[in-house]
């Protein structure tokens, strides 16, 4: 009774209050075999009848005193049953609202009384005692917690041998059989609430499709799902329908109906409101009474579909029913062996039938699964709870291998496993989203509308001739190709091979297109790997070559996209691209007034930068500098900094900068009279142009004499002024690094200090970035070598920021700061101004001036 | 011919048309009349190139292979509709073909692709123009559907004013943003490649190509 009740029986959401019992068939089942039990227990147990109970059964009643007649002492508000125990406390006892009841006898009578509310007041009991076999058998009876438990009640019982404990071990013999008993029936329930899941709707629906088509013969005209998407649990409803366990949607055609449109759901097999005539959604109001499966409704919505069905009945019923009640087959079964072992096994030993029960339980908990699946949508739980007891239980059906046969055995795991895969199946979702990004399309339920148009495109692409690949390629254009689910659906739909295939044609229209939409999308770092797997680089190389200027732009531009990764960019060396890129450079003569420049001439100009910006990307590896050096590349880069054209200088400008880290190129670059044109530049309006600028000095300003031609050509003066803008923090970086190093000329410092830029400086020396900070205390640390600018910077307050700056960890930083510190501690009047002579901070210093004086260790 | 009058002709044609010089004028000129076959001009008779053996130049110089679009091209050549092509026909046509600017080129295409000149390329013209661009899938219940869905993403694309079929203007501006649009419904100008072979062969002094 206590397994039946807690496992069996439906129980309103567990949470804090009372709970009740649902109101369904199964749980007035399971109350009315209780009831009977304890009525007839009154003449079939006589002696057990009087068994008192370790605690009484107590609970609020809705019987009147005066209901109670003979063998009680009523009163108004109070019954006494004149059946007393041993202490001559009154087995029953009533006091308005509540009653107490010791033993089965009074219980009985009580239901007697109760008469027509007896289901009431057993359900109320039955609520009120949620343990009723704790209180009727005593705590160590308590059979709920573990199964195996009843083997140590068995002990315990067996053990004492008075009157006593032999009644209470039959007691509790009847309860188990009661309990048993009640697991069978409802079980019997159970399934027949077997329900519809994915898998046979899914099977249900194959196989009428295998029967549809045109021509007499068929069931059906066509049956087709509205969706195409299959969820990884089988259903094809979207998410917020399948919480109401609706499984798919179909439209099917009868021979001789209108198009019916059904709702697959677990419950059984519905018309629907039909598909709305806007944007295709479904109406899924209920439009008629639910049919046990799709075959029942069809049936009975058309003849012909019945009449056909019958001629196909032999090849058809094989496989239908096998499918259609393998669950509920295999649920019958199982509840057919416990209940025959319980009758046939009347006189086994206790021990064994307890066992039986135990294998019995454990189905009431696993069948359980198919109950809940219906309405559940949290999948983690039901997982859980019923992994482990499945678990166990092929564990006991080792033990008890005499008790089943070996084949029914199977049977039931069979349909375990089934079970087992629908819940496995629905909980996948989670575990999909920790794969890799790469399957997150796959793997996500709502595919954008995007995906399909970009699908039906590259089929026009594949199986197109020019004119229907150069459509399909524009509309490709038109489609948000910034965006990465655009990026990715184009590789996932196979569209990547089909664009770098069309590289590889003659058709100049059709390389135009497939370039333009490869330079959008390769932005997209997934994509540029895939263009390198494919081996769309040495194709874009090739290109490079082409008459057709517009052409060659596009691939140098592609290429400086793709080429942002290590692998990329030996490929593009290893293919002669730098060579080829260079040689775009190279764009004839160049009209001093871009006011001349005729159509031609722009367009060389735009064939130049996109070089240029293909250069810049290959010139982050070491081994491609060399190589443009060697293709001949600083002096056209040198000539194409003479132009105006902004777009055309930023790259250029970028490779230089890039380069710049090597000894050959800052040679180069001197001897090119590149300083001149980068100071210029320096003037420009373009923020990321005066940056790049800025970075190039910076890197070249390591020699003395390049530190000299920055000053001669007039530079340290928008270094300077470019120091008060502090909001680009990248540009603030760069301007402040070449100042630090400009400023290792006495020279310069002395310009940087009629320009007031050591000021400046130091107002930089807080809430500023790490970057900032460190060619901020750098070009101050060169500064204050000189007495005059050590003065300049106590008098503005720079002593206390620099010496802060000391607790950073930044080695870098740390460096600059004791070179800073160290060369204003020169001044003991600085220090003192500070209050840092205080205090034995003097050591610490000392420290500094040490570190100082060793310099940057560059 | 005597000379006095070719000089004439060359004079008249150079004039008219901006985008050859005189020694291309007169290069073409040449070339016009071999292929006509030495048949000189008499009082009376016109001598041109009549569809076929205009064709036929298309098929083989320029490489085309739509023979509904090589008619048209015929007509776009033949201004004054008399069947023939003659030779300052011949020099105005291919002025456009080889050197044309993109708002010449664009007035030519659209005549071409408007089958029925009545100013607009319609959903029919489109189908009639794109039906063999698709390869046929037999696994596809309607095989014509591939076109059909072509047409609408060309119209998608191209229709700005939603009239559901293409006025010069919604061609125009699509080109203008998309020069690739511009023989978007068949090849109808030299591609690039055959473009230049022709010019080397007849003006022996290649101008560097026009790209597009």
């Amino acid at each position: 009774m206590g397994v039946a009740l807690t496992k069996s029986a439906q129980w309103t959401a567990a949470g804090y209050g009372p709970t009740a019992l649902e109101v369904t068939p199964l749980n007035e089942a399971i109350l009315k075999e209780i009831i009977e039990f304890i009525e007839n227990f009154l003449y079939n147990h006589p002696q057990e009848a009087e068994y008192v109970f370790a605690e009484p059964l107590e609970w609020k009643t809705n019987l009147e005193p005066s209901a109670f007649g003979s063998g009680y002492i009523v009163s108004e508000t109070a019954v006494e049953s004149k059946e007393v125990d041993n202490n001559g406390q009154p087995l029953l006892s009533l006091s308005v609202p509540h009653v107490q009841i010791r033993s089965f006898g009074q219980l009985s009578q009580f239901l007697f009384i109760a008469k027509d509310s007896k289901l009431k007041e057993a359900q109320l009991c039955v609520e009120a005692n949620r343990n009723p076999v704790e209180k009727i058998l005593g705590l160590d009876y308590n059979t709920i917690k573990e199964e195996s438990s009843a083997l140590r009640i068995l002990e315990k019982l067996t053990k004492g041998d008075d009157p006593e404990n032999e009644i209470k071990r039959k007691v509790a013999h009847l309860l188990y059989q009661l309990d048993l008993h009640l697991l069978n029936n409802s079980l019997k329930h159970i399934s027949l609430e077997i329900r519809l899941n994915p898998v046979t709707v899914k099977n249900d629906i194959e196989l009428l499709k295998r029967f549809s088509g045109k021509g007499e013969q068929t069931v059906l005209e066509f049956i087709e799902y509205t969706s195409d998407y299959e969820f990884s649990n089988g259903c094809r409803a979207p998410p917020w329908r399948q919480i109401h366990g609706e499984i798919c949607y179909v439209l099917v055609k009868p021979h001789d109906a209108d198009t019916l449109c059904l709702t697959c759901s677990s419950e059984g097999v519905f018309l629907n409101g039909g598909k709305t005539d806007d944007e295709g959604e479904i109406n899924y109001e209920r439009k008629s009474e639910v049919y046990k499966d799709l075959v029942t409704l069809l049936k009975d919505k058309s003849a012909k579909f019945s009449e056909n069905m019958s001629r196909q009945e032999l090849k058809f019923n094989e496989e239908h029913h096998k499918e259609v009640n393998q669950l509920s087959k295999t649920a019958k079964e199982e509840e057919a062996i416990p209940s025959n072992r319980s009758t046939s096994g009347s006189h086994r030993s206790t021990l064994e039938k307890n066992q039986i029960n135990l294998v019995k339980s454990h189905m009431a908990k696993r069948l359980a699964p198919s109950l809940n699946w219906k309405a559940t949508v949290d999948s983690k739980d039901r997982k859980s709870s019923f992994k482990e007891p499945q678990e166990e239980k092929h564990g006991r059906h080792e033990k008890t291998g005499t008790s089943f046969s070996h084949g029914r055995a199977q049977l039931i795991r069979k349909s375990v496993e089934k079970i087992e895969d629908i819940i496995s199946d629905s909980s996948s979702e989670s575990e999909e989203d920790e794969e890799s990004p790469d399957h997150r399309q796959e793997a996500n339920a709502d595919l954008p509308s995007e995906y399909w148009q970009i699908q039906k495109l590259v089929k026009y692409l594949k199986g197109g001739n020019q004119t229907a690949t150069v459509i399909a390629l524009c509309s490709m254009k038109d489609f948000n190709l910034a965006q990465e689910t655009c990026q990715l659906a184009i590789r996932d739909v196979g569209g990547l091979e089909v664009l770098i295939n069309l590289l590889d044609t003659d058709e100049v229209k059709c390389k135009i297109g497939s370039l333009k939409i490869l330079k959008e999308i390769s932005h997209n770092s997934q994509i540029r790997r895939s263009i390198v797997d494919l081996g769309g680089l040495p194709i874009m190389v090739n290109i490079l070559d082409s008459p057709h200027k517009s052409l060659k732009c596009l691939a140098a531009e592609t290429i400086a996209n793709v080429a942002k990764f290590r692998r990329a960019r030996r490929v593009v060396r290893q293919y002669g691209g730098i060579t080829k890129l260079v040689a775009l450079l190279d764009c004839g003569q160049n009209s001093s007034e871009p006011a001349q420049l005729s159509l031609y001439e722009t367009r060389d100009v735009e064939v130049a930068r996109c070089g240029a910006l293909a250069l810049w990307s290959c010139s982050k590896s070491h081994t491609n500098k060399e190589a443009i050096r060697k293709a001949g590349g600083i002096p056209l880069l040198a000539r194409l900094l003479k132009t105006s054209h902004e777009n055309m200088l930023i790259p250029v400008v970028g490779t230089l900068q890039e380069c710049a880290s090597e000894e050959n190129y800052r040679a180069a670059i001197k001897a090119e009279r590149i300083i001149e044109n980068l100071v210029k530049n320096l003037n420009s309006e373009n923020e990321q142009l005066q940056e790049h600028c800025a970075m190039a000095i910076y890197q070249c300003a390591e020699d003395e004499e390049t530190r000299d031609l920055v000053r001669l050509h007039g530079g340290l003066k928008p270094l300077a002024s470019l120091l008060n803008n502090t909001d680009n923090k990248e540009r603030l970086a760069a301007v402040t690094g070449a100042i630090w190093k400009c400023s290792i000329s006495k020279e310069n410092v002395t310009k940087f200090r009629e320009y007031k830029a050591i000021e400046t400086l130091v107002g930089l020396l807080t809430d500023q970035p790490e970057e900032v900070l460190i060619n901020v205390v750098g070009a101050l640390g060169e500064c204050c070598q000189e007495y005059e600018n050590r003065v300049i910077v106590r008098k503005c307050g720079g002593i206390q920021p620099l010496v802060n700056l000391l607790v950073g960890i930044n080695q870098a930083l740390l460096v600059n700061v004791t070179k800073a510190v160290g060369a204003c501690a020169v001044e003991p009047e600085s220090m003192a101004g500070a209050g840092l002579w205080r205090g034995g901070v003097p050591g610490h210093i000392g420290e500094v001036v040490r570190l100082g004086k060793s310099g940057w260790p560059s | 011919m005597n000379r006095k009058k070719l000089q004439k002709l060359t004079e008249t044609l150079t004039k008219n048309c901006k985008h050859f010089n005189k020694s291309e004028v007169k290069c073409l000129i040449d070339l016009f009349y071999t292929l006509v076959g030495g048949i000189t001009e008499r009082q009376g008779t016109v001598v041109g190139l009549d569809r076929n053996a205009f064709r036929n130049i298309l098929h083989t110089t320029f490489g085309m292979t739509d023979d509904m679009i090589m008619d048209r091209v015929f007509r776009g050549f033949d201004k004054d509709n008399d069947g023939c092509v003659t030779v300052s026909e011949w020099v105005y046509g291919l002025s456009l073909f080889l050197r044309g600017t993109l708002e010449e080129k664009m007035k030519y295409c659209f005549e071409v692709f408007d089958l029925n000149g009545d100013g607009f390329i319609s959903k029919e013209e489109m189908f009639h123009m794109l039906k063999n661009s698709l390869l046929k899938q037999p696994s596809e219940e309607d095989p014509d559907e591939g076109i059909k869905d072509l047409v609408e993403i060309t119209l998608k694309k191209m229709d700005r004013d939603h009239d559901g079929k293409l006025s010069f203007a919604d061609y125009e501006q699509a080109v203008r943003e998309e020069t690739l649009l511009l023989e978007a419904f068949g090849p109808c100008l030299p591609d690039p490649k055959s473009q230049m072979e022709f010019e080397t062969q007849v003006f022996k002094d290649p101008h560097e190509f026009n790209d597009m």
